[in-house]
């Protein structure tokens, strides 16, 4: 201890390099996250002047908001149906452009560009898509007769969400197809060859070193899908505006509409620190069973 | 600044990028992996390339027909059967979207959107690009390379942090943005006016730190040696000039990585816009696109020239950087 404030003088230039980063993280990070919890226990609605403390009342009656079990309902559906799909898809494709053929950069790039579209302008394009009245969707399935009369793919209460997440599967299969061809690239050959030697054909390859040899990746890949799929949003306010009827409330767009069209930044602040919470015991569960599957 | 959680861990995948793509380049490698050169292989091929056609059909689409519509009119848009290849070819969609040259009294009728919706998103997204990777690689360089009294903690605090939504903190900081001392018609307690709120500050100041970023950097800058570091400390360099002039360019492929993302992240965040920008005038194009939906439903022509324009950068930053990623790897020679 004794030789600490001599050492801060002589590394004193450190500090002066961690200072901006360090300044900013304090006010928006730091701050921000005891600021959020010091709300939690407030009734703190931007309009009203009087901002009283209220205990865990916020917390109670979030415990008990029927809406908020909706949009956590809403969300883990959502979630359930994207992020597997959508490593599904990557996975295939991962798998197929990883074999000895022509175009493999140019296939990539393909199904790599909806990634690096902006999630505004995929959400305006989905939108249209799904018009039941000139979208492509309906237009082709009716063409085709695969259906009678259009579908209200967004406006139709059990249709709606399905429709957001093969829209959000267009847009995340690439990115997960990156990230898995990473992974099999990884896989030492000298494994295939073994394999090969034994007898064991291309399927059984797969299931027995491919898949096995994924499991890092694919694990990877399910925490930061889920983290980021309960964050879902954009889509929600373009495509559906939560609706119809709800179903398409996610948390995001709950705390936002509790903050932002109720004004109400006590409780939607609560409400956010039950989606950190329900994050972290998610990841935890993740990480703890497949640490146990790992024995 | 919201939208950065998701994008940000596609840094993860870049920065193991250089290794995937070295390998990938050694042809005779990969050949034997497979099914090898036998016939059934030969008509498997065959298959396979199948389905990677169609699939890669059914994800191009949608931009095909994105594209083609944008310089489609209205009517050819909501014609009976969908026009592949526009008819009536026109740019009207794009010179009314960026409210650019005379437009016709119908065509302002049918609403207009602001070509500056676009330059605030590139001056947004660049400024927190450049700050962002300044920033980061000095408290990373810092986290990595120095030891100095409470690192740890500092950086274990940093650490923590990662895992919380960015949700949680986008209520507080929207009550510290509108107090921002001295800013916005404030007092220096922060009272008085609307600080940051609705103004390119506000936009920028929050996404110039990254923890994640820092993290990313410091793992990089850990496997520099020490010993290129002292060596310039031997020759008389001060420390800023070893960040500056050592460090940084052994950091390119890290820093261009991050950097990539961190400008996909901020081109298209829309969460913290939405909340703390309402004049029309200061829209960044995300924002301006949503609103847009919502103020004039029916406008798909407009629509569709917006999103185009806004998808453009981004098309053409994963063209260009891409390359330049890889070759800075093969360059610098640094550990792929």
């Amino acid at each position: 201890m004794g030789g600490t404030w001599p050492r801060m003088r002589r590394e004193w230039s450190a500090y002066v390099f961690l200072a901006p980063g360090l300044i900013i993280f304090s006010v928006f990070t730091v701050a921000a996250l005891l600021f959020a919890f010091y709300l939690t226990f407030h009734e703190w609605n931007a309009i009203q002047p009087y901002k009283p403390f209220v205990g865990l009342d916020n917390y109670k009656e979030m415990i008990h908001d029927k809406d908020y079990i909706a949009s956590i309902v809403n969300t883990v559906y959502y979630t359930g149906g994207s992020v597997p799909l959508g490593m599904l898809v990557g996975l295939s494709l991962a798998v197929l452009l990883n074999l000895p053929i022509r175009f493999r950069g140019t296939f990539r790039t393909l199904y790599y560009l909806p990634v690096i579209t902006p999630l505004v302008a995929a959400s305006i394009l989905w939108k249209w898509l799904y018009n039941s009245d000139y979208g492509l969707f309906d237009y082709y399935l009716l063409k085709a007769h695969l259906i009678d009369q259009p579908l209200l793919w967004l406006s139709a209460q059990n249709l709606a969400m399905p429709a957001v997440i093969l829209m959000t599967v267009w847009m995340s299969a690439g990115f997960s197809m990156v990230v898995y061809l990473a992974g099999l690239q990884s896989i030492p050959e000298e494994l295939y060859e073994a394999a090969k030697i034994d007898g064991a054909g291309p399927v059984a390859r797969l299931r027995k070193i491919t898949l096995p040899m994924l499991r890092p990746t694919t694990l990877f890949l399910l925490v930061i899908g889920i983290i980021g799929s309960f964050q879902v949003f954009t889509q929600i306010f373009i495509m559906t505006n939560g609706g119809p009827v709800d179903k398409t409330t996610t948390m995001v767009f709950f705390i936002y509409q509790a903050a932002f069209k109720f004004y109400e930044f006590g409780y939607a602040s609560t409400l956010a620190f039950g989606l950190f919470v329900l994050l972290f015991v998610v990841t935890l569960i993740q990480l703890r069973l497949y640490r146990r599957a790992d024995l | 600044m919201t939208a950065s959680e998701e994008t940000e861990h596609e840094a993860v995948s870049l920065v193991t990028a250089p290794r995937r793509r070295r390998r990938g380049n050694a042809r005779p490698d990969r050949k034997r992996r497979g099914w090898g050169q036998t016939s059934e292989w030969r008509w498997a091929r065959w298959i396979v390339y199948l389905i990677l056609v169609a699939g890669a059909i059914v994800f191009i689409a949608p931009f095909a027909w994105l594209v083609s519509a944008s310089f489609q009119n209205l009517s050819e848009i909501f014609s009976v059967s969908p026009h592949w290849i526009p008819h009536h070819f026109t740019t009207s969609g794009y010179r009314q979207f960026l409210n650019l040259g005379h437009l016709s009294t119908a065509q302002r009728g049918q609403g207009t959107g602001d070509w500056r919706w676009f330059t605030n998103s590139a001056f947004v997204a660049t400024s927190v690009t450049i700050l962002q990777t300044f920033f980061n690689a000095l408290a990373a360089y810092v986290f990595a390379k120095r030891e100095f009294p409470g690192r740890n903690a500092i950086f274990l605090v940093f650490l923590a942090t990662m895992m919380v939504p960015g949700q949680v903190t986008l209520i507080p900081n929207y009550i510290i943005i509108k107090h921002i001392p001295l800013f916005g018609g404030n007092d220096i307690f922060g009272n008085g006016g609307h600080g940051w709120l609705d103004s390119y500050w506000g936009l920028i100041m929050p996404g110039t730190v990254s923890a994640f970023g820092i993290f990313l950097l410091r793992q990089y800058m850990m496997s520099i040696p020490d010993e290129l570091l002292d060596a310039a400390r031997i020759d008389g360099a001060n420390e800023f000039r070893i960040f500056w002039r050592v460090v940084l360019p052994l950091c390119v492929p890290a820093l261009a990585a991050s950097a990539i993302f961190t400008f996909q992240a901020a081109w298209e965040d829309f969460l913290w816009p939405l909340i703390i920008i309402s004049s029309p005038g200061r829209y960044p194009a995300p924002l301006g696109l949503a609103l847009f939906v919502v103020r004039n439903q029916t406008s798909w022509n407009l629509l569709f020239a917006g999103s185009v324009i806004s998808t453009l950068p981004m098309v053409l930053i994963f063209a260009v950087f891409q390359r330049r990623f890889i070759r800075g790897i093969a360059l610098t020679g640094l550990k792929g």
